[in-house]
């Protein structure tokens, strides 16, 4: 049995105290005024400027595609009073600098006032993505019957306990959207619908309600999944023959079925839809990829810092081995998918798809193609050779590296489209991350209390404890 | 030179591996090994030095890569950059997404195939070559082990391989 240490508890504790402290003042350092954004923008004189020239460019991009047809600005279209502004401004060519300085001090009000929420939103689902992956990561184990890796399922299991309270989270920060109490979903924002005809043309699945009960379908079914095969695990310990495991392979199967269904239509609904006007066919496996490669390479810096108190007594070298190569595969598997969507959008060029790389590029150069770096040079050339795979503080490092680039995938998913061009991973964005994180880890490692941490009963449990690559 | 070998042959790939540890233990010098599939763990055993196949199809990779880089970039940026469809064609790393597919498939061609050609010429592979079989029937079910005779008495060694399980055994002059 595992004994939470009380050292990481009151790390994990420290961790969620400090985060939820920076979250509060984050949401009391947003701007309420117009005033406070020029008070603030004025104490920062380039940064000012900085944006002035943006915004210049800015209009310039909504003009390309030509027509009223507003392709594609989501941080115009948020704030309903500033898209109104937008559309007599179009048509009274450019209106005098006066008001639209005003209308832009608003956008960039607007923006601020997302940034606390918007770091809120992209930790708590990072957090969630990760229990998800190795759920699914999990039922692949059972349903492929795997012999590797049953001495690795209780980590496994630990990690979904998360799924419960993360996705809890996750689903009242959608209520609270839904509420108006942030404006992280546009199309939520009925003003917005009014003056947009693209989403007015959406709104059968794009409505308040709908996307709540979709949003309840999923946790609901993937939390069900979750908690029936975790008590037949529990229950096999004491098995004397097979059907507990007969029942938990099918059910297996049939979360695997009913996740790849709903794990591509959450990421329509939950990350897709910031951008309403935009639409990416691969995107639900974009996200799949993203989710799985940060549960399997958080199943292996676990599994190593279990190892490391030997808590793990029969997960050997090869169980690395083989946690690393898959940590190693699906990050190749990630960028494929991200060229694939990236070139093929780059490569037509069509104006209402390719604004959404543009604002990316524009301003989030950095990040996103820094992503490319910690998401697939890193773990490509580290991990590309058999012996660094054994090494277990090389395959910590490469995770951890890995991690801060799928956590880097969910800002530039959702950042442009709530704070825009105002983003930075400043005092909000860490402490959401240091508080998800806390409430991650105590709630992980306090599941790995509640259960030997070798299965027993399952028929692959012999063959995995002398697994050998 | 040692111009004697023993040829002493088995007939299961259990008792081939476990000949082969108490001949290392005794310290006899095992010549060459033939057997008609890969027998797992026979290299480990028999204490041979790991391959570098995969390091040469690294680095050959990397030529690869090079190569497409290098071409398309004097092809399409520098030598003649035309306007094909709207591409920019003014650096290379402004068209860069066009080319990774190519950039792609030759890195994993010339990876491929330039391993296999190394493979085929480190273990002396091509079409006409005389069979270096010494027993037809090592292509089928049996296992020979070619063990040096150099120094040691004949019959002692016999007889130690006798014990070790080989079913039948011929001094090769």
């Amino acid at each position: 049995m595992y004994t939470l240490s009380s050292k990481l508890k009151l790390t994990a504790i420290i961790c969620m105290i400090v985060g939820a402290i920076g979250l509060i003042y984050g949401f009391i350092a947003a701007p309420e005024t117009v005033e406070d954004v020029k008070e603030m923008m004025a104490s920062h004189g380039e940064h000012g400027e900085e944006h002035a020239t943006e915004d210049t460019h800015e209009v310039n991009v909504e003009q390309l595609p030509g027509g009223d047809t507003e392709v594609e600005n989501i941080e115009h279209t948020e704030d309903n009073e500033s898209h109104a502004a937008e559309a007599e401004h179009a048509e009274a060519g450019h209106g005098e600098e006066a008001s639209h300085d005003n209308e832009h001090y608003e956008h960039i009000l607007h923006q601020l006032q997302n940034k606390p929420w918007a770091a809120i939103y992209v930790a708590a689902f990072f957090f969630f993505m990760i229990s998800l992956g190795v759920l699914a990561f999990y039922a692949v184990q059972y349903a492929a019957q795997a012999g590797w890796s049953p001495v690795l399922f209780r980590v496994m299991e630990a990690i979904t306990a998360y799924l419960l309270p993360g996705g809890l989270i996750v689903f009242v920060l959608l209520v609270l959207s839904g509420l108006h109490l942030n404006h992280l979903f546009v199309w939520m924002d009925p003003e917005v619908v009014a003056h947009d005809e693209i989403i007015q043309n959406k709104t059968a699945y794009l409505n308040v309600p709908f996307f709540l009960i979709r949003a309840a379908i999923y946790l609901g079914g993937w939390i069900f999944f979750r908690h029936l095969l975790r008590k037949n695990s529990i229950k096999m310990d004491d098995a004397t023959d097979n059907t507990i495991f007969k029942k938990n392979f099918k059910l297996a199967a049939g979360f695997l079925v009913f996740f790849i269904v709903t794990e591509s239509m959450m990421s329509w609904d939950w990350i897709m839809s910031l951008d309403p006007h935009w639409f990416s066919t691969l995107f639900g496996w974009f996200v799949f990829a993203s989710l799985f490669v940060s549960g399997i390479t958080t199943i292996a810096i676990i599994t190593i810092y279990l190892k490391s108190r030997s808590y793990l007594e029969f997960v050997n070298d090869s169980h690395i081995h083989d946690l690393a190569k898959f940590m190693f595969g699906i990050s190749i598997f990630w960028t494929y998918l991200w060229f694939s969507q990236f070139m093929l959008i780059w490569y037509s060029n069509i104006p209402e798809e390719v604004v959404y790389f543009i604002q990316r590029i524009e301003d989030y150069q950095l990040p996103f193609f820094g992503m490319l770096i910690t998401n697939f040079l890193f773990p490509v050339l580290l991990l590309m050779n058999s012996d660094y795979k054994r090494v277990n503080w090389f395959v910590v490092m490469t995770g951890i590296v890995i991690l801060c680039g799928h956590y880097l995938n969910v800002y530039v998913m959702v950042m442009p489209a709530t704070v825009g061009e105002s983003w930075f991973i400043g005092i909000p964005e860490i402490s959401a991350m240091l508080l998800f994180g806390g409430l991650f880890t105590f709630i992980v490692f306090n599941s790995l209390t509640k259960a030997p941490l070798l299965v027993k009963g399952n028929p692959f449990i012999k063959e995995s404890k002398h697994y050998h690559y | 030179m040692a111009s004697k070998v023993l040829h002493a042959i088995y007939r299961d790939d259990d008792l081939l591996l476990q000949a082969v540890k108490q001949i290392r233990e005794a310290r006899y010098h095992i010549g060459e090994i033939y057997c008609p599939f890969p027998v797992h763990g026979l290299d480990k055993a028999m204490g041979l030095a790991p391959t570098r196949l995969a390091i040469t199809s690294f680095m050959y990779g990397l030529v690869g890569l090079a190569v497409a880089v290098a071409m398309m970039n004097f092809i399409m940026i520098e030598d003649w950059p035309q306007d094909i469809g709207g591409k920019p064609s003014f650096s290379f790393i402004e068209n860069m997404p066009a080319f990774v597919p190519i950039m792609f498939e030759l890195t994993v061609f010339f990876a491929a195939h330039l391993m296999v050609i190394t493979f085929y010429m480190r273990s002396r592979l091509w079409p006409f070559k005389k069979a270096e079989n010494p027993d037809v029937r090592t292509t089928d079910d049996m296992f020979l082990m070619e063990v040096d005779a150099a120094n040691h008495n004949i019959d002692d060694l016999t007889d130690f391989l006798y014990k070790t399980g080989a079913s039948e055994i011929k001094l090769i002059e």
